[in-house]
């Protein structure tokens, strides 16, 4: 992913000024500077975003008409990756937690990375509910005060709350301790911890109250479940570290920033426990839908073995289930392996997993059948595909930009730490 | 169509003048041009006069408020935006009403499950009634037809396609069930859905932004989306509207059945009601006593539809 080689003395050069445009000039610069191999990675993400942008003119011009939706299967592609990436985002805490509230060093080592994680996924969370709009120009009719923000009624406005508030909080308070850094000086503890400790709760509420969109519907009988919100966090924080760690992993192969592996150990038991947790409930949802086959049953058939003819799903949800079940073993047997291809392997194919059964495996069985009971399948159209990959890009590209400058700005602040030391000598 | 026409508009300006350019037209258009301070447009030819009013209406269309919000005067002023790009865009008189609900109504509306014979003059008096897109073939209603020993419509057939009736089949009916207490207000983000006090359920189309959470919110599948521009043949469009009922709607906007809010509030029954052969459907005021809906919710054995919700629909069904 992040293809880069950097000599450390390229890393000194530093703009003499000093103040938030240098900042800003010098993190551009950082960000802009690699091999012939990362311009190749930004020219593909580059391709990849700009293909989504054409395809996302085409549905502007003609409407959501151009996606596989339906009255029907009213939610597709769009609305199943934000779903999962208000996960990823969470996640960032399964990192600032041990970090801050138990002063685990090595957490702190990479904090920043799930910081820059989690305001990338907000990003492409924030475009995938904007991709899937039918009137985006009209969003300023949330907007309290010019518009109406029906607050607390619905569910919705608590979500566009939770996510911009946790989307500011986790681009300011890196952004502080970065500007802090870059000016060599220590961040001041009472300006930044009070965001970090709100941001830990915050976390959680950003998933909750995503799955409370869906659980608090009673005409969908597949999400109208107190599990949903607990569950989502459990896959969430499988799932988030597991990108957090294929970052780290990234990094460790392509940087010279320095990556202790104990930092993959107890990323590794975090996201075990987390596993495990998802896995039971499950299992205790599947047992719930199939022991008592009621009328409510009816969307888990669906999406477990197919209904009246239609199974478009049942490939996806046991490939779904298969990588989640091999990821979690994989990381919970051979716990001394931490090479880092093995270690790709397994957060790869949990990631997958639960991007599969948390992403269009809960929703489009959540609207099928239909509350007429009418059984369709649905298949993204390749505008939509390209859409959801354009946003994905821009994910990535998000997550680059803002790890990339970090890194340097935090070597060079270890290496200033350490200048008057050799100094005195 | 529409749509295509005016965007290219500008390019074609020549066939414009050749094709739709009549003098009146064209004097017309310099008098709003001139009026408008900007003599340069005038020279772009009669195409580019009537788009620079059309682009200046939909300016002014789109900083405007929710309806609730608006004042008689927004909203006499929004309606003659809407009824001047109607012209504009279509060529149509169209008649757009913003009747307040009138005092001491609630309506209410039944079903008969024994008379109904499945044949859908209701369906399609709807659709001529309330401009339905024509492309997607949306419909507000549905007919299910149901096997003996069921009352649950999602057991029945909602794509019958044969002569009716069926020997031993009986026929249900399903439409926007305007709950009084409606999961799909509570669900918008921007209240751009509300109960009248009429009881009936609206949307301002203007102000939906089309994120379908009322979509998935509804247990009765009582909303439509326009998934593209909504198609309606010119010659077959019902000029007389309601703004929050059968007015034109466009791409990316959600809709529903409105009781026929443009027909009821003055009087009149809803187009199904009024074009079932069968006497099934029984429309009226709940707080009348001496209604037609009073006397079948106190003399006959009527249910209503997923009633475990708490929704308190105001459609009730009932047999003979």
């Amino acid at each position: 992913m992040f293809v880069y080689e950097k000599s450390k003395e390229e890393m000194m050069i530093t703009n003499p000024k000093k103040g938030l445009v240098a900042f800003i000039l010098d993190c551009i610069r950082w960000t802009l500077s690699g091999g012939v191999a990362y311009y190749i990675y930004l020219a593909i993400l580059l391709v990849i975003m700009g293909a989504g942008i054409y395809a996302y003119g085409q549905q502007f011009q003609e409407g959501l008409i151009i996606t596989g939706m339906s009255n029907i299967v009213s939610w597709g592609l769009y609305i199943s990756n934000f779903t999962f990436f208000v996960g990823v985002a969470a996640a960032a805490v399964m990192l600032i937690l041990p970090a801050y509230v138990y002063k685990d060093k090595d957490f702190h080592e990479v904090v920043i990375i799930g910081e820059g994680v989690a305001v990338g996924a907000l990003v492409m969370c924030l475009l995938f509910i904007t991709v899937d709009m039918g009137g985006p120009l009209k969003v300023w009719h949330m907007i309290p005060g010019i518009g109406l923000f029906n607050w607390p009624s619905s569910i919705l406005t608590w979500d566009v709350l939770v996510l911009n508030g946790y989307l500011a909080l986790n681009a300011l308070v890196p952004f502080y301790i970065l500007y802090c850094n870059y000016h060599d000086r220590k961040p001041v503890g009472w300006k930044y911890l009070p965001f970090v400790f709100l941001s830990i709760f915050w976390a959680v509420s950003i998933h909750m109250v995503t799955a409370f969109l869906y659980q608090g519907l009673p005409a969908r009988p597949f999400w109208n479940n107190p599990l949903l919100g607990p569950r989502f966090l459990a896959s969430a924080f499988a799932a988030g570290p597991a990108v957090i760690m294929m970052v780290l992993i990234a990094i460790k192969e392509r940087t010279s920033y320095p990556i202790d592996t104990t930092i993959f150990f107890k990323l590794k038991r975090i996201i075990v426990v987390a596993a495990v947790i998802n896995l039971v409930m499950l299992f205790s949802e599947v047992f719930k839908e199939f022991y008592t086959f009621t009328h409510h049953s009816l969307s888990a058939q669906y999406l477990f073995f197919g209904l009246e003819g239609h199974d478009s799903l049942v490939p996806w949800i046991w490939t779904a289930i298969a990588l989640n079940i091999m990821g979690t073993l994989l990381f919970a047997f051979a716990p001394t392996k931490s090479s880092s291809s093995y270690l790709m392997v397994a957060a790869v194919s949990l990631f997958t997993g639960i991007w599969i059964e948390k992403g269009f495996g809960l929703i489009i069985p959540g609207l099928v059948p239909s509350p007429m009971g009418e059984v369709v399948d649905y298949t993204p159209s390749s505008y939509e595909i390209l859409i959801t990959l354009g946003v994905l890009a821009t994910g990535v590209l998000v997550v680059t930009m803002l790890i990339k400058p970090a890194l340097v700005i935090l070597s060079r602040y270890k290496e200033g730490l350490k200048q008057p030391e050799a100094d005195g000598l | 169509m529409d749509h295509g026409k005016k965007k290219d508009a500008p390019l074609k300006t020549a066939d414009l003048l050749d094709s739709k350019c009549t003098r009146r037209s064209f004097l017309k258009g310099v008098s709003i041009a001139a009026a408008a301070g900007s003599a340069g447009l005038v020279t772009g030819g009669c195409g580019s006069v009537a788009s620079s009013e059309e682009a200046k209406l939909k300016w002014d269309e789109f900083f405007k408020k929710n309806y609730r919000m608006m004042t008689q005067e927004e909203k006499d002023a929004t309606v003659a935006r809407l009824e001047r790009l109607a012209k504009l865009q279509r060529g149509l008189d169209t008649r757009i009403s913003t009747q307040e609900p009138l005092d001491n109504v609630l309506y209410g509306y039944a079903f008969n499950i024994t008379r109904c014979k499945g044949y859908m003059d209701c369906v399609e008096a709807c659709v001529q009634e309330n401009n339905l897109d024509r492309q997607s073939k949306t419909q507000y209603i549905r007919i299910f037809e149901m096997d003996p020993g069921q009352l649950d419509p999602t057991s029945g057939d909602g794509k019958y396609y044969h002569e009716v009736p069926v020997e031993d089949k009986f026929y249900m009916g399903v439409q926007c069930f305007h709950c009084e207490n409606a999961p799909c207000i509570k669900a918008c983000p921007t209240k751009a859905t509300w109960r009248e006090p009429d009881g009936i359920v609206v949307v301002d189309y203007d102000w939906c932004i089309g994120c379908r959470y009322c979509m998935a919110a509804c247990p009765y599948w009582g909303r439509r989306f326009n998934w593209g521009d909504p198609v309606v043949p010119k010659e077959e469009i019902n000029t007389k509207q309601h703004y929050l009922g059968n007015r034109m709607r466009w791409k990316g906007v959600m809709e529903k059945c409105t009781f026929c809010v443009q027909r009821t509030r003055q009087g009149k029954l809803p187009a199904c009601v009024d074009a079932c052969p069968t006497g099934s459907r029984v429309f009226g005021n709940l707080l009348d006593p001496d209604s037609e809906i009073r006397f079948v919710l106190k003399n006959k054995k009527v249910f209503r539809f997923r009633e475990e919700l708490g929704t308190d629909p105001k459609f009730w069904y009932f047999m003979d």
